[in-house]
């Protein structure tokens, strides 16, 4: 399969090749490649990509899919207007 | 390892990539870079990388203005987009006295060739049509002023400096630095040892832990400061808007995003990067005063990251009185992405032996222990 064709985050649009570039690039953690492509900084906050992002990274660098490390979970765990969060909302 | 090296310089931000950059571009061929993490780990990566030249001191708003000269032509320079933006600030007053203060540092600005001006609350309005402007008295405005992609930016400058020989070491915590008679003699890591009479402590965060080192004792502190970010959305307004009285600065940045951080005056100096319900609350308060068509908005993520702080909220730029070889590049306050830079070139040539086309005499380490403090009003806590 052509690897441009294949959507690793949709949130952010990115490509296997887009992962694969990043990675050739000198990346060897989650961590890295989310900051240099941007992937699951998008409202899914990784929940799709990151996985496949990992089991890319496992393969390319010949380490088991176990001794990827995870990215910080960040909170909120998911999307909230800000006007719930501020108390505000309906005045 | 490497046995050996012209230069070392520890952390891998942009402080210290630019540094790297800017060493090996000079001609510098053995300059190595420590990395306790890996690159954009620390402040870096985790700042609001807001641009700005509106500041209330000549060197300060020199420093800027010659970072904005070197960010503009960057993304050519590193071969790699850096997303630079020039959107603008917009810096609110919150009273008259302070417009007043801003009318004084805009004359300055002015004569030193930075285009900003006094804006009417009607024209705030017009550059941030979301504005709420009720009791504004004004505000100040720098359409130069902008933004740039923190990890981009970072990562060029690691990228070029490596094309020049620069070699990074990711995941090698500094953990000794031997210095003999007053001199820099070699660095100790994880990984091994290296011989050096030269380096640079870009440690962010952990400049005082890495001045320790070094037998120094430096006056900077860490603390935590947070930012939010929004899912992302079509163009609303283009400046980075901030307020100095609140400590408040919100952008929307690529792809659409709005994002936002906000100072907390009770926030204890800590290493803390966990990320507080509390700053959520207070930060979508604070932002729905001024940007109330926000509130439908939705906040998809937070985090936190480190200030690193000196008693004048001035940056430490140069080599230490007490251990020569010893070079500081440190305590940016908050600040530090804005100035990279022109203040890492800076410290490029005093390395090298060249003249710096600013001086920073003022801003060395033993100006506390004399108690010459640089006194700057325009600082976003």
């Amino acid at each position: 399969m052509d690897e441009e064709k294949i959507i690793i985050c949709r949130c952010e649009d990115l490509t296997l090749k887009d992962i694969r570039e990043a990675i050739s690039q000198g990346c060897t953690t989650l961590e890295e490649i989310k900051r240099v492509t941007r992937c699951g900084m998008g409202p899914c906050q990784g929940r799709t990509c990151l996985p496949l992002v990992a089991a890319e990274l496992s393969r390319a660098t010949g380490r088991g899919i176990e001794e990827i490390l995870p990215c910080t979970v960040r909170p909120p765990l998911m999307p909230l207007k800000m006007g719930t969060i501020a108390g505000a909302e309906d005045g | 390892m490497v046995k050996g090296a012209e230069v070392v310089i520890i952390g891998a931000g942009i402080i210290g990539s630019s540094i790297a950059y800017y060493l090996a571009k000079e001609g510098l061929k053995d300059v190595v870079i420590l990395e306790r993490e890996y690159p954009c780990w620390g402040a870096t990566g985790r700042c609001g990388a807001g641009i700005r030249q509106q500041w209330g001191t000549e060197m300060n708003c020199r420093l800027a203005k010659g970072s904005v000269e070197i960010f503009k032509g960057l993304s050519d320079e590193l071969g790699y987009d850096i997303e630079f933006e020039q959107g603008g600030y917009l810096v609110l007053a919150t009273s008259q006295a302070q417009l007043q203060l801003y009318k004084r540092n805009v004359a300055l600005q002015n004569r030193l060739g930075i285009p900003s001006r006094i804006v009417t609350p009607q024209e705030a309005k017009e550059i941030v049509p979301i504005l709420k402007t009720d009791g504004l008295p004004g505000a100040a405005y720098c359409p130069t002023d902008g933004h740039a992609n923190p990890f981009k930016t970072n990562l060029a400058y690691l990228r070029a400096a490596e094309r020049l020989g620069v070699k990074l070491y990711k995941f090698t915590p500094v953990v000794g630095i031997e210095v003999k008679d007053g001199m820099v003699q070699g660095v100790i890591t994880t990984a091994g040892r290296i011989e050096t009479s030269k380096v640079v402590n870009a440690a962010g965060g952990y400049s005082a832990e890495v001045g320790k080192l070094a037998g120094l004792e430096i006056p900077t502190h860490s603390e935590r400061h947070q930012i939010m970010v929004t899912e992302p959305l079509d163009g609303l307004f283009d400046p980075m808007v901030i307020s100095f009285t609140s400590g408040l600065y919100c952008q929307q940045v690529p792809p659409g995003s709005i994002l936002m951080g906000m100072g907390d005056p009770d926030e204890p100096p800590s290493h803390n990067l966990s990320a507080s319900w509390q700053f959520l609350q207070r930060m979508a308060q604070e932002v729905l005063r001024i940007l109330p068509v926000l509130k439908e908005v939705r906040v998809v993520r937070q985090w936190a990251g480190l200030y690193n702080k000196t008693p004048d909220a001035q940056p430490i730029i140069g080599e230490a009185e007490k251990v020569k070889g010893f070079y500081m590049a440190i305590g940016f306050s908050g600040h530090g992405f804005m100035i990279a830079p022109m203040t890492s070139y800076i410290l490029a040539r005093l390395i090298t032996g060249g003249e710096p086309p600013i001086s920073v005499e003022r801003l060395s380490l033993e100006r506390f222990e004399r108690g010459e403090l640089v006194i700057e009003p325009s600082v976003v806590g």
